[in-house]
């Protein structure tokens, strides 16, 4: 019979075993009775013989090896009881649990879902990432390589220990069926869904056939894309859609939240289709790897695989592929700069969450030398000294696991607000819920705040000197636990001065850097991007009138100031980072200084509201054919010539031909990475060139990313529908997307600052609540253990001012104990946070020592009202209280 | 041989309650009331460890246990000895025996050697 089993039918247990000495001591009676003995004499000789039956049934008890699940289910059912019996403490303990597991299990969902979730395909330990490397290549500013597609094909030939995917970021002009869309395209190969072993919600993948040059033109929509754009509806597999001017059959539908690298596509083309120059050269290398090992190959066999072949192709195509080599790394899902924030806000409920332990850990404490009196008696009645800690124990942690399944709750209801209320997009937001490993957490990490906060009223329980205790009907607070208490107290304090400390210094931050001059004038002005009319794209002559079509219709829309075009707009994505050198001996890349190079028309200074500092800015005459000319901020002033004249200086930037460039302006500095961010940014310098110089073997690459700004004269988002009217060209499908207000962008860039700045906000209240409830309830019950002290100290002429100066001087001594090491904490706190919320300096003084003032304060008001108390008792009731 | 009554060397009675039980379902009076007809009152069995002793047999496998109707036509719980509980029997029975063996020895050099 197993252990459950007995305890289950332990009644049934217990009857049985009343029986079998009910049965020996009659039958031990009727033989004495049968030996002469009276009936009365024979039952106590027969009890006599047996020992106390409750004894002998105890020992039977333990000798079927149960024990300890009684003694836990006694444990449990006396914890319920004694919990019943005290609903306010009760009541405040759960919610006090209830919100720091709820807040940790919250955040600890979101990491589990965001960093640390495997990428949801089958087997994704296989998975591998494939990057190109040069020598003279600056990743850390440009990040890691993707690879040239020619490459990738001999790679995908050659290879076999990977199945290899590859993918290209594209754009296109959907302009049928429905209203003209533009959409983000992906170019990917036949082999994509298969190597992900990712299956098509409906329709197929596409047929290696279709993915070389001169193919059927297929295409498969993304799931969300064709929720939007075609309502769900399934007929549309075997229809044709119309892509820049190109006719597809839809063949498939992606499934819902299929994110290659973390993002959505609209549409998706073969890539062998695309006869773009670009995709067919070597030295540019556009296209994003995927790769699956094969079964039984190993990671450093495909990188010893890749190697070979990079070296051949360097041999074979010496011109484009010396000192080219492939790197294969275990694929990642890519996050982004959310990791920091993450761990700083999980680290920011810890802290509550430890607040909320260390509080109910005092309250805990408090019943417990009330209660010692109570164990005294259990001592004296045989419990032993670990009974004793079990049974707190138990109770503690049913407290905790009572707080965590409310966490829980909590959490449940508060994920979802929580990743909608995320600045931007949260990264693989559609992973985060809560699953099994999210319970595993909350019930670990109730189980271990109940440990925490039951374990020194536990190891209290034992009692000493337990005939004084009896005696003294516990009225002394022993020294021990009054230095406990002040424990709790100081270490609360510290921790609410963390993250009041936390909180004030991003609100400093928030305010500081809101007030940053970004460097142009951020008022009504309206940002979208434009995508050309697909058929104007094959002809550059075509592409500059079309350009200059839309500056000149976009001018005379009423409302309209003035209207340039840019390729990156500040504190938007993006950015062009080219390296640039001041003579004609450029060295190599990885040794040039870099700078922001923006592409613009002549009117784009005026609209956004630049100031010009020396020079002139662009005009109609700089254009192909004349001089090539710069105008550059004064940043890159300063780092290129320091004191010197800059107008009038060349400057040689290898990415952009060979000729060097003549500076013909200085402008101010535009936060192009962002209030907060810009200071810290690796490049800031920004030179601006003519968009009227880009060579015709571009203009099709640049027209895909150009932008236009508008400065209008009221509201900037009123002029959007009229200006996509005048903008829609003669074909009817020149589209914008992407609209924007600056003002939006630059709010936008401080959304991490404003979120953390929100939570951090909230767990300081919290934090400073649950700290005052604490003080309070600490030095209520101090002072009630000393109700007849007090009293005798009155009777022999303490005033009440006395009374309350001894009182508070006990809680000034906690807290300023405990300012002094939450000081010390917040100082490290603030470094952590400098290193991962840009913008934030890591020496605040002012803030600091506002934020310790405020809680000092609170602390001081919460222990003012027990001292009160105390000092208006009456002395004679105080001493009848003896 | 004077009535004295000797106490249980430690573990013998696990040893005894299996061989009683080995004879046939018992239950725990009758095993009481063996033993001491057995012993003929030398050794003293304590009735209070008897139970306690028969429930932890019971636990680790060596009895198995049913309510019968008793000779005096009663329900009572019977022990009766399990497959393990014989080679648990048999296996403590030979200890046993070696030892006393081995005492007896000593105790019989010890008395040569004093001649």
């Amino acid at each position: 019979m197993s252990w459950w089993n007995r305890l289950w039918r332990r009644k049934q247990m217990e009857e049985q075993l009343e029986k079998e000495l009910r049965f020996h001591i009659e039958q031990h009676a009727a033989d004495l009775i049968a030996r002469g003995y009276e009936p009365v004499e024979a039952q106590r000789q027969a009890r006599l013989a047996l020992g106390g039956s409750e004894q002998v049934k105890e020992m039977c008890r333990d000798a079927r090896g149960t024990r300890w699940i009684e003694d836990l289910w006694q444990d449990l059912r006396h914890a319920l009881r004694t919990l019943g019996k005290n609903p306010g403490f009760t009541a405040v303990a759960l919610l006090t649990l209830a919100l720091g597991t709820g807040a940790t299990t919250v955040m600890f969902t979101v990491i589990n879902g965001v960093l640390l979730k495997p990428l949801p395909y089958p087997e994704p330990d296989k998975l591998v990432a494939v990057h190109g490397h040069t020598d003279t290549w600056n990743s850390a500013v440009y990040g890691e390589q993707n690879v040239a597609y020619p490459d990738f094909l001999d790679c995908q030939r050659e290879s076999h220990s990977l199945e290899m995917a590859g993918m290209l970021f594209n754009g296109a002009t959907l302009s049928s069926p429905g209203e003209p869309e533009y959409v983000d395209l992906r170019e990917i190969t036949s082999g994509f869904f298969s190597t992900l072993r990712v299956p098509l919600f409906r329709g197929r993948a596409f047929l290696p056939e279709e993915d070389r040059a001169g193919g059927e033109p297929v295409a498969i929509l993304g799931y969300s894309f064709w929720q939007r754009h075609f309502d769900g509806n399934q007929g549309v597999i075997g229809t044709r859609i119309v892509l820049d001017g190109k006719v597809y059959a839809v063949v498939g539908i992606a499934p819902a939240n299929f994110r290659p690298a973390d993002q959505e596509p609209d549409v998706m083309t073969p890539i062998g289709q695309d006869m773009a120059k670009y995709l067919h050269n070597r030295q540019a290398h556009p296209v994003t790897v995927f790769a699956r090992l094969q079964p039984g190959a190993t990671l450093a066999q495909a990188r010893a695989e890749l190697a070979l072949v990079s070296r051949r192709l360097a041999g074979e195509y010496a011109g484009t592929n010396k000192g080219r080599g492939l790197i294969a790394k275990p694929l990642r899902p890519d996050v982004g700069d959310v990791r920091s924030t993450l761990w700083l806000l999980l680290g920011a409920v810890t802290l509550v969450l430890l607040v909320a332990c260390s509080n109910v850990a005092s309250l805990l404490l408090a019943r417990a030398v009330s209660r010692e009196r109570e164990f005294a008696v259990r001592v004296v009645l045989g419990a032993g000294r670990s009974r004793l800690i079990r049974q707190c124990l138990t109770e503690s942690a049913v407290l905790g696991l009572s707080g965590g399944v409310l966490g829980v709750l909590l959490a449940a209801i508060g994920i979802e607000p929580f990743v909608k209320f995320w600045p931007g997009s949260l990264p693989r937001a559609g992973e985060v819920h809560l699953d099994w490993h999210v319970l595993v957490f909350a019930i670990g990490v109730s189980l271990l705040s109940g440990f925490l906060f039951g374990l020194a009223p536990a190891l209290r329980a034992p009692v000493r000197q337990l005939e004084e205790t009896l005696r003294a009907g516990a009225r002394i607070v022993a020294g021990s636990s009054r230095r406990l208490h002040s424990v709790f107290v100081v270490s609360e304090i510290a921790l609410a001065i963390v993250l009041l400390v936390a909180a004030g210094i991003l609100g400093r931050t928030l305010l500081r850097v809101s007030s940053l001059d970004p460097g142009l004038n951020t008022h009504n002005l309206l940002v979208t991007r434009v995508a050309l009319s697909p058929g104007t794209l094959a002809d550059p002559a075509k592409i500059r009138v079309a350009w200059q079509d839309i500056l000149d219709r976009g001018q005379r829309v009423l409302g309209v100031e003035s209207i340039a075009a840019v390729d990156t707009v500040p504190m938007r994505e993006g950015n062009n980072q080219l390296g640039y050198w001041t003579s004609a001996d450029v060295p190599p890349q990885n040794q040039q200084p870099f700078a922001l190079a923006t592409c613009v028309t002549p009117d784009y200074l005026k609209t956004m509201g630049i100031p010009l500092r020396e020079g002139r800015f662009f005009n109609v005459e700089d254009r192909m054919g004349r001089d090539p000319v710069l105008v550059i901020d004064d940043v890159l002033a300063q780092q290129a010539f320091g004191a010197q004249q800059a107008v009038g200086k060349r400057l040689w930037i290898a990415d952009m031909g060979s000729g060097p460039y003549q500076v013909v302006g200085v402008v101010g500095h535009v936060r192009h990475w962002g209030l907060a961010s810009d200071d810290q940014a690796q490049v800031r310098a920004q030179f601006y060139y003519p968009f009227a110089q880009v060579e015709d073997g571009l203009l099709r690459r640049w027209s895909e990313l150009m932008s236009i700004t508008v400065r209008t004269g009221i509201a900037p988002l009123s002029e959007v529908e009229p200006l996509r009217r005048e903008l829609r060209g003669t074909t009817g499908d020149q589209v914008l997307y992407e609209v924007r207000t600056m003002e939006q962008l630059a709010s936008e860039t401080l959304g991490t600052q404003r979120f953390l700045l929100l939570l951090f906000g909230i767990f300081a209240g919290l934090a400073l609540l649950l700290a005052c409830v604490g003080i309070y309830g600490v030095l209520a019950y101090l002072v009630s253990r000393r109700v007849p002290e007090i009293g005798v100290r009155m009777a022999l002429g303490a005033t009440a001012r006395d009374v309350m100066r001894m009182v508070l001087r006990e809680s000034v001594e906690m807290i300023l104990i405990g300012a002094c090491v939450g000081a010390i904490a917040a100082a490290v706190a603030a470094r952590l946070l400098a290193r991962w919320v840009a913008g934030v300096r890591s020496t605040e003084p002012w803030t600091f020592a506002l934020m310790v003032c405020v809680l000092v304060a609170a602390a001081l008001f919460a222990s003012f009202l027990p001292a009160r108390r105390a000092s208006r008792l009456d002395p004679t009731s105080a001493l009848r209280e003896e | 041989m004077t009535a004295e009554k000797s106490d249980l060397p430690q573990g013998t009675l696990d040893l005894l309650i299996l061989k009683v039980a080995a004879l046939g379902p018992v239950h725990g009076y009758a095993i009481a009331q063996r033993l001491q007809q057995v012993t003929r009152d030398v050794v003293q069995v304590p009735q209070g460890s008897l139970y306690p002793a028969l429930h932890r047999l019971e636990n680790r496998g060596l009895l198995e246990a049913d309510w019968k109707e008793s000779e005096t036509g009663r329900e009572a719980k019977f022990y009766r000895l399990t497959r393990r509980g014989r080679a648990q029997l048999e296996t403590e029975a030979a200890s046993w025996k070696r030892l006393a063996e081995a005492v007896g020895l000593i105790l019989r050099l010890s008395e040569g050697g004093a001649e």
